[in-house]
């Protein structure tokens, strides 16, 4: 005779406590954090060390950087100046919070005022996994189409800000931004979209504006 | 490859609520905006389940379809992947209702 015990619990429950311990860590030390996610290619990199050059000294950050199993990008990071950590996942195709939690004692987190994770280029799953940070930030880039939320509607709801990258690429690809911009308030109503070319520069020193405005927000609220 | 993580999770929500008992099946509960794949869940389930109460035992996924509802005119409707139209009216103003399900629902024991 079999009993049924009634659950009713969250799959990954487990790693959102990891991520609540993470977010104390991190409000503890002042700092505020970004959760970087977007498909292979999309320019996360890049728009990392762009949006270094945009914030001008402004901010001192730090930087995690999630990948499958190399760390060229972390030595990137650091031939920029910045304290980087690198986590090789080991096949896993997104951070979890205990990766984080991990990583973040090997930041200067008391001399900080920003942490980047950069997140394993994917658009299926990361946007699952809290990892604690204050701001899911997700990058679409131009040549990748404009029918991504339609198709992975479970990380265009799992995101606060939204950078649309390579928008030097308009005149050249087929591109609804209209189309575009409905499905993601759909899926997002509300969210601020911030267009933005790595390659021109365009856009930059507005999404750096805003993010300076959210860290100091956040430092204000917190002591 | 996220589904060996997820797996972990399951297992240790089922142990967890078992106490000493035998589990013979669990029951989750998973939208469509949920993505995973449930027979590497099971592949997955089968490995890590060994040598614990839970071996052997069973997983059962209860699907639930994604699902939209319009704000204007009320419609509830599949999306199709390729828009969120509402069919009836056209109205793009419209919310998730159903999908985003993630969940161990329940057990069953000996
Ligand atoms: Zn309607």
């Amino acid at each position: 005779m079999n009993t049924r015990i009634p659950i009713i619990e969250k799959i990954l429950s487990a790693n959102d406590r990891i991520a609540a311990r993470n977010r104390e860590v991190l409000d503890h030390a002042g700092v505020y954090a970004i959760n970087i996610m977007a498909s292979p290619g999309a320019g996360k990199t890049s728009f990392i060390l762009k949006t270094l050059d945009a914030l001008n000294g402004r901010l001192k950050l730090g930087v995690v950087e999630g990948d499958l199993a190399s760390s060229i990008d972390a030595e990137k990071a650091m031939a920029a100046g910045l304290p980087a950590v690198q986590i090789n996942t080991g096949g896993d195709c997104h951070l979890d919070a205990v990766m984080l939690a991990d990583a973040l004692p090997s930041l200067p987190l008391q001399d900080l005022d920003l942490v980047v994770v950069e997140n394993v280029g994917n658009l299926i799953c990361p946007a699952s996994f809290l990892l604690g940070t204050h701001l899911n930030v997700l990058i679409a880039s131009i040549p990748e189409g404009d029918d991504k939320p339609y198709k992975y509607p479970g990380m265009y709801m799992g995101m606060q800000a939204l950078i649309i990258n390579k928008i030097d690429l308009l005149p050249y690809v087929p591109f609804n931004m209209e189309y575009f911009k409905q499905g993601v308030e759909v899926l997002n109503p509300g969210v601020t979209p911030f267009p933005v070319s790595c390659k021109t520069g365009e856009g930059m020193d507005v999404w750096a504006d805003w993010l300076v405005g959210k860290v100091n927000t956040q430092k204000n609220n917190g002591t | 490859m996220h589904e060996l993580s997820i797996t972990q999770g399951i297992l240790d929500i089922a142990l967890g609520n078992a106490g000493t008992r035998k589990i013979k099946q669990v029951n989750l509960v998973i939208g469509q905006f949920s993505s995973i794949v449930d027979d590497s869940v099971q592949f997955y389930w089968d490995i890590l389940s060994k040598d614990t109460a839970a071996e052997g035992s069973i997983l059962h996924f209860e699907r639930i379809p994604g699902e939209m509802t319009c704000r204007s005119c009320g419609h509830v409707f599949r999306p199709n992947g390729e828009t969120f139209e509402c069919p009836a009216c056209s109205s793009s103003s419209v919310g998730i209702s159903k999908g985003n399900e993630f969940q161990v629902e329940s057990i069953d024991v000996e």
